[in-house]
């Protein structure tokens, strides 16, 4: 039962907060310079949004949960397993960010979730 | 050059940094957690004292430096390009992690295991075929 509530927090919270970053991303915009100055200065600006603060604390949570479970599980089935937010994310995507998703799209992550599945049956 | 294809040529590399981060960071995170009391088993009262082993760690801080990057690569990935296209595109890195459980960590991965990651690659292969971003303007008001 532990396993499941710690992927829960791992693939929702894990999830909602990147999901809540790519919004912070996005309305930064574009980066096109990579020197560490304009690197520093892409973070500095991230830092003062209130979506990115949003999803640092829900990415910690579950960030916390993947390590209580990599106590006891091991890391190939771990981390496999989490791809499950594949799911989770392509929905939030596009209720959240607006993004249109095609059909080829759902095509992959629907086998992506598959491969998810095959996974978690090789659980020892 | 294409908007698509000049997205493209910087998406690439960055995601292949990525995939390299992630996976050596969670192998850092395994080996620590492997070092310390199960959660699993764990009373609540343990909770502290697990909690400050892990700490001391220095596995631990490696995992988390690599992650670290890993996020700020993810970050910049995202200004660009799609969160549903870079999101299942890094999945490479279950590949990656397979490999490094297994010649790191000494796990022993079954045949099915393997299945269903190469099907995960498979997904990843499919969605990097489609456009990296769907949206057009990527500045979000």
């Amino acid at each position: 039962m532990l396993e499941i509530i710690l992927f829960f927090f791992i693939v929702v919270a894990g999830t909602g907060g990147e999901l809540c970053v790519s919004r912070a991303m996005k309305s930064i915009g574009e980066v096109h310079g990579f020197s560490p100055k304009s690197i520093l200065n892409f973070i500095l600006q991230s830092l003062r949004l209130p979506w990115m603060w949003l999803g640092i604390a829900m990415m910690s949570l579950g960030f916390f949960s993947l390590l209580a479970i990599l106590s006891f599980q091991e890391v190939s089935f771990v981390v496999p397993v989490s791809a499950l937010s594949y799911a989770a994310g392509a929905f939030g995507a596009k209720a959240f960010l607006g993004e249109r998703i095609s059909r080829n799209r759902w095509v992959g992550i629907a086998v992506v979730c598959l491969g998810v599945t095959i996974v978690w049956w090789s659980r020892k | 050059m294409s908007h698509t294809r000049r997205l493209q040529l910087k998406t690439v590399p960055m995601i292949v940094i990525s995939i390299i981060l992630g996976p050596i960071g969670n192998v850092f995170l395994g080996k620590a957690m492997k070092s310390v009391e199960s959660f699993n088993s764990a009373r609540v009262s343990d909770l502290v004292s697990i909690a400050s082993e892990v700490l001391k760690s220095g596995y631990l801080w490696l995992g988390i430096g690599c992650l670290l990057g890993f996020f700020i690569v993810h970050m910049l990935l995202l200004t660009w390009a799609d969160y549903s296209y870079v999101q299942p595109a890094t999945s490479l890195s279950y590949l990656s992690i397979s490999v490094l459980s297994y010649l790191v960590l000494g796990e022993r991965i079954s045949p099915l295991r393997w299945i269903g990651v190469m099907v995960i690659c498979l997904g990843v292969f499919l969605v990097g075929r489609t456009p990296p971003s769907t949206t057009g303007d990527t500045h979000l008001a």
